[in-house]
């Protein structure tokens, strides 16, 4: 009898124990984010403490005078991330809708997981391919034709003018594109998928074709999954470092032109960090990095609060 | 009316014709891309394999010479990241699935690792830099390992619990009701269950911070030389290929594609064996 009470006691005293060890490993998920944040905020301080708020809206960036100003990378990191989108979120929903509805059964598998391939290739080699085969590839037929054509046009000109190097701001945006395309694909996917099949079936009864069907009924059911998917893209792009660092030609300012190169705010981490010898200069690139965490996190919890709501309705609906 | 009909018939289906037609090429579009590069890569790749490759650690600019010891520090790092990694998250994963499903902990705890899964991953490098890095005073393969493990922790954590959340409700009461605890019943019931999805996101997380460069430029560093100290700078994969891509010579280009082609087929790989896994787990 008492056997068996010990026995019991150490079950219970060694579940109490596994419990505790289950919470502690989420805990220590808290405490990686914590840590996170409140080591990229004491790493920035002598930074923030000399520049203040001006950081953010000077472009200046001089390791030699000790004058650091954030706003070329900021730019850097949100012009290519906008080229990205705009490029990726029609490609990526159009590739979702192929796969869903349109690609014979057959294909269907094959052309998936191809496109799911793009997700699992590195960001180096991205950028390795990028720096030697894409972007010589990018400066002689694509680059100086646009660029020849646009000649002295006041809003293209600008846009797209200047001397081609085949490196620079659109080529990196170009590159993130390919890059985040496997994600909103994926994602526009899975939530196309949750579209009741007697909305749709109801909607080619009426007579309806199969893109109005897409456009005018699984789209708008979705459109909070796909935004998030979306969303959930773009805070991808806006923190990707090797493939940027590679092609975006690393130059400190901003300039009106896209092929021209520029710097976002993970390539000049990667390029600078182990260079910075100063405390000035580390703490300039931490608080670089402390902006970057910060945009990404509004970013990415906009997105999760969005899918968290399409998965909610889904119970509702259906 | 007849005619009027007529028209807007046509132009609904031409509509879709062209519609239908755009979703094609932009499938074919991502297909372009991901020929270009895998064409690419295994042109300036298969020539760049040899032998001596494995063999030989990185050379002088000029000379001959192998990744061995960049090939040797992409392991042992990506082996104690997922050794350190895997517990911590089947054990986080597990709180959320079986303990605390619809806690608000749990919610809190859910809601940052999805955010850890996407944050930048050179984030995670300046983290362990600060942490690990300035308190050490110098770079070390202990951090690199480390700030992988940042990585490897949310994407164990997020299989694990999907995977859990798919095990039956019906097999958790079945064994209660035999008088096993609470954590006989997982240990011995769910996570069993739950076991190949779990693998597939280890090998997932293997895969994913096998490519992974940044977080190791300021941690880990590299290391020209065979070096087993992981108290002291070690070479990985990834380092060598972005230092080697970006240096003047056309030997360590040759190198860093021979380099690439690893990396990408060790990553392609493990995805491809993961992606098995868990197909054999759904039929």
């Amino acid at each position: 009898m008492t056997a068996r009470v010990q026995t019991a006691r150490k079950a219970g005293a060694g579940d109490t124990r596994f419990r505790i060890l289950t919470l502690l490993a989420a805990l220590a998920v808290l405490g990686i984010f914590s840590g996170v944040i409140l080591s990229l905020v004491i790493g920035a301080m002598p930074s923030f403490k000399a520049f203040g708020f001006g950081f953010i809206t000077t472009e200046a960036w001089s390791p030699t005078r000790e004058r650091f100003g954030a706003l070329a990378p900021i730019y850097g990191t949100l012009v290519t991330s906008l080229i990205a989108m705009l490029i990726a979120v029609p490609v990526g929903i159009g590739i979702a809708i192929f796969l869903t509805d349109l690609c014979p059964r057959l294909l269907r598998r094959p052309i998936g997981i191809a496109i799911e391939l793009l997700a699992g290739i590195p960001s180096i080699i991205y950028g390795i391919w990028g720096l030697f085969v894409f972007a010589p590839w990018f400066q002689l037929h694509v680059q100086e034709p646009i660029s020849n054509a646009v000649g002295d046009s006041a809003f293209f000109g600008t846009l797209f003018g200047g001397a081609t190097f085949g490196i620079g701001t659109f080529t990196a945006g170009l590159i993130l594109s390919i890059m985040i395309l496997p994600f909103i694909s994926a994602v526009t996917r899975d939530v196309l998928e949750t579209v009741p099949s007697v909305l749709k079936e109801a909607s080619y009864g009426l007579g309806a074709t199969s893109w109005e069907v897409m456009w005018k009924v699984c789209l708008p059911f979705c459109q909070t999954g796909v935004v998030g998917g979306a969303m959930l893209a773009l805070g991808r792009a806006l923190g990707e470092t090797m493939a940027v660092t590679f092609v975006i030609g690393n130059a400190h300012k901003i300039s009106p032109s896209l092929f021209a190169p520029g710097t976002s705010i993970s390539a000049t981490i990667a390029n600078e960090f182990t260079e910075a010898t100063s405390e000035l200069y580390t703490s300039s690139l931490i608080e670089l990095g402390l902006l970057l965490f910060v945009i990404t996190f509004i970013v990415l919890a906009c997105a999760q609060l969005m899918l968290r709501q399409m998965e909610k309705s889904k119970g509702k609906v259906t | 009316m007849m005619t009027m009909n007529r028209a807007l018939y046509f132009r609904r289906r031409l509509t879709n014709y062209v519609f239908v037609g755009l979703s094609l090429a932009m499938a074919l579009f991502g297909l372009v891309w991901l020929a270009f590069i895998l064409g690419a890569l295994l042109k300036n790749g298969i020539s760049a394999l040899s032998f001596s490759m494995f063999t030989e650690a990185t050379p002088p600019p000029g000379s001959a010479g192998g990744l061995s010891n960049a090939i040797f520090g992409s392991v042992v790092m990506s082996l104690g990241a997922v050794l350190l990694g895997t517990p911590i998250g089947l054990f986080a994963g597990t709180y959320l699935a079986e303990y605390a499903r619809f806690g608000k902990l749990a919610f809190v705890v859910r809601f940052v690792n999805d955010i850890l899964l996407s944050a930048p991953s050179i984030v995670t490098g300046l983290f362990i830099y600060e942490l690990v890095v300035t308190h050490m005073g110098h770079f070390s393969a202990i951090a690199g390992s480390l700030s992988l493990t940042v990585i490897v922790i949310p994407v164990v954590v997020r299989t694990t619990e999907n995977m859990l959340l798919l095990v039956p409700n019906g097999l958790r009461e079945a064994a209660s009701a035999l008088g096993a605890p609470r954590s006989m019943v997982i240990k011995l019931v769910t996570w069993k269950a739950a076991k190949a999805g779990i693998m597939t996101g280890v090998l997932l997380a293997v895969a994913r911070i096998s490519g992974e460069t940044a977080p190791l430029l300021f941690t880990a560093l590299n290391n020209s030389f065979m070096s087993t100290d992981i108290t002291h700078p070690m070479a990985s994969l990834p380092v060598v290929i972005f230092l080697y891509a970006l240096s003047p010579y056309d030997d360590w280009h040759t190198l860093a594609w021979g380099g690439a082609l690893l990396v990408t087929a060790t990553v392609l790989t493990l995805s491809i064996i993961a992606r098995l896994l868990e197909g054999k787990k759904r039929t």
